[in-house]
């Protein structure tokens, strides 16, 4: 049976946390369907890196080591995981829908003329009956995601083309340790044989990584706060549930003007336009000039502790009461019926 | 200095962005009708990067790739209007249902017959899939380098492009030969607007179909003005291999497609309990707003 295969992405020679994520996936997935869970590493020193990867049980680490292959570059990484693919043939290839996944993935799929499906929620195993053909499929990877801007979700699957590829975004898989001693055995590769001379002619002049720039724009659920909140402490709960929800924190202008938090996160009028499936919208009154800036959100919900709040008025859900008590309740309840 | 020949890759989206109460149907399939096509808001990004290169090299000329429905010429004079020298339009019902890597062989083997190019550029994603799987993946077809999220061109000297690119966490900037595919992200500047020298220039600017259904006062123009005959090409226009097109050519096949529900019903007023809060979530869990 063919394997499972994790593209594990590796940050200053540690393993990114949605490759770990994408390896205890990997790992439901490979023994649901009887068959390993093989990993690539690919990146420079990578010397004990198993020690982060056979814990969450995977069975074959195929490791690249060379000083060029790090930082990431597309090409060499590419020619690397597609030889490795031709050669090892997995039935199911993972990676983060990460900057680094998201570039290399495409590439590898094309290259081997695979499907992929970008930014997966789910991935099950399944059945699929293909009426016209008269065919039914056993054990094929689902993977479902949302598509039309978040409008419906969709089911894709790829019937005849191997690997099943997919990218998942960091955060929607839960990271869980199979057995700290799993021991797995360890593949290096001869990189020269891996890759070509001219796989390096991007070159890398300059890299930092800093804090990325705030997107409230393209997310797909804000939580934002009003005056009403009180505080630059109380926004740390804010922050907290739109981590736990993967989305942005927004404000209105008079938590703005009250220091709350950075102008950059503005909705309104002044401030940004924003379309998210989800706003919730804590603490805020509610004037026009900000309601211009977010009624048109797929779902409102309204927390305040004024029953008569304009805000009400557009909301999906109205909730009546604290910010500090219903926030740190919807990430519990959150968190209960998810996992 | 004779400047470079660009191709931005372009495509025509509903606006996903502005979903109203009438988006979907009963059925709980998109009504497309309902929501505007519109120039997929990247691949502005991109053709604002394109028209900056050649703001600054003369002799430049960018042409707007794009493929889909006859309507798509559309974004083809939009982007005329705006500072692009020509446009091809992709249109065959043999495309349809194409996933990212049908769409991707398609369009790389219109490159291939087009030939001269120096710099692909494109969106990094459009908004209808939310992919980002074209520009690579159109890069790998025809065997040239990628350099993805872009956010600014800094430079072209000696065959080389030097750019900035912006990922989840932090910059790089990559120096990389001609010729390249890059795809442009949307924290890079907006598209400059229309310009009304153009608009009139352009206005009449049209594929063979869109002359033939129009009125017969302007048909003349086309032979004097060769700028406004915009480029119609169908499968056989390009060397393509049947199976490698649309739904057939296509690994990817959508199983299932579930609605997610937009529609406000109302205020529900809820209280802060345990149990409120818990269906609350659960609510948003099953239909999907989160989780």
């Amino acid at each position: 049976m063919n394997s499972v295969f994790v593209y594990c992405e590796i940050e200053d020679g540690q393993v990114a946390e949605v490759s770990m994520e994408l390896l205890t996936k990997g790992r439901s997935l490979a023994t649901e369907l009887k068959c390993k869970l093989e990993a690539i590493a690919i990146g420079y020193k990578l010397d004990g890196i198993e020690k982060d990867i056979f814990p969450y049980g995977v069975d074959v680490l195929h490791i690249a080591d060379d000083k060029r292959l790090a930082p990431y570059t597309t090409l060499p990484h590419n020619s690397i995981v597609v030889k490795l693919f031709q050669e090892e043939k997995p039935q199911i290839a993972l990676m983060g829908a990460s900057s680094v996944g998201r570039d290399l993935g495409p590439r590898v799929s094309s290259a081997l003329h695979s499907g992929l499906t970008a930014d997966c929620t789910s991935l099950v195993i399944g059945d699929h009956e293909d009426k016209k053909a008269d065919k039914i499929y056993t054990d094929l990877l689902y993977q479902i995601r949302p598509a039309f801007g978040g409008n419906i979700i969709a089911t894709i699957i790829n019937p005849d083309c191997r690997p099943q590829m997919a990218t998942v975004r960091e955060g929607v898989m839960k990271k869980e340790i199979l057995d700290p001693k799993y021991k797995g055995s360890i593949n290096k590769l001869d990189v020269s044989k891996y890759t070509n001379d001219t796989d390096f002619v991007v070159e890398m002049i300059e890299r930092h990584m800093e804090k990325s720039k705030v997107n409230i724009k393209g997310a797909g659920i804000i939580v934002a706060g009003g005056y009403g909140v009180g505080s630059k402490e109380n926004f740390n709960l804010l922050f907290e549930l739109a981590e736990v929800l993967g989305g942005e924190v927004g404000a209105s202008r008079a938590a703005v003007d009250s220091g709350y938090v950075d102008h950059e996160r503005q909705v309104g009028q002044t401030g940004t336009t924003v379309r998210p499936k989800l706003y919730i919208a804590c603490g805020i009154s509610g004037q026009i000039q900000h309601r211009a800036g977010m009624e048109e959100s797929a779902q409102i919900i309204a927390i305040n502790t004024d029953p008569e709040a304009p805000i009400n008025s557009i909301a999906d859900y109205v909730i009546t009461g604290d910010v500090a008590v219903i926030l740190p309740k919807m990430i519990k309840f959150y968190k209960a019926n998810t996992k | 200095m004779k400047g470079y020949k660009i191709i931005v890759l372009a495509k025509q989206v509903p606006d996903t962005r502005n979903v109203g109460k009438d988006a979907m149907k009963a059925d709980g399939t998109v009504n497309r009708a309902a929501l505007p096509a519109i120039f997929n808001p990247e691949d502005l990004n991109a053709l604002e990067q394109a028209l900056r290169i050649k703001d600054k090299f003369p002799g430049t000329t960018i042409t707007i790739l794009t493929m889909g429905p006859g309507r798509a010429a559309e974004i083809i004079r939009e982007g005329m209007f705006r500072g692009a020298d020509d446009g091809i339009l992709l249109t065959d019902r043999a495309f349809a249902g194409s996933d990212t890597l049908a769409t991707s062989y398609a369009l790389g083997q219109t490159l291939k017959k087009h030939g001269n190019y120096d710099i692909i550029i494109a969106g990094r994603q459009a908004i209808d899939g939310d992919t980002a799987q074209v520009g690579p993946q159109v890069a790998e077809k025809l065997g040239l380098p990628q350099v993805t999220y872009v956010e600014e061109v800094l430079a072209i000297s000696k065959g080389f492009v030097t750019m900035k690119r912006r990922l989840e966490r932090g910059v790089e900037v990559v120096k990389c030969p001609i010729p390249l595919v890059i795809t442009v992200n949307s924290s890079a500047p907006d598209c400059r607007a229309r310009n009304a020298k153009l608009i009139m220039k352009y206005k009449h600017a049209k594929t063979i179909s869109e002359m033939q259904e129009a009125n017969d006062d302007y048909l003349h123009l086309y032979n004097d003005r060769p700028y406004l005959n915009i480029k119609e090409w169908t499968v056989n226009d390009i060397d393509a291999v049947a199976d490698e097109l649309g739904l057939t050519g296509s690994p990817t096949k959508v199983k299932k497609v579930e609605n997610v529900v937009l529609q406000s019903k109302g205020a529900k007023v809820i209280t802060s309990s345990d149990e409120d809060m818990d269906q609350l979530m659960r609510e948003l869990i099953e239909n999907h707003t989160i989780g």
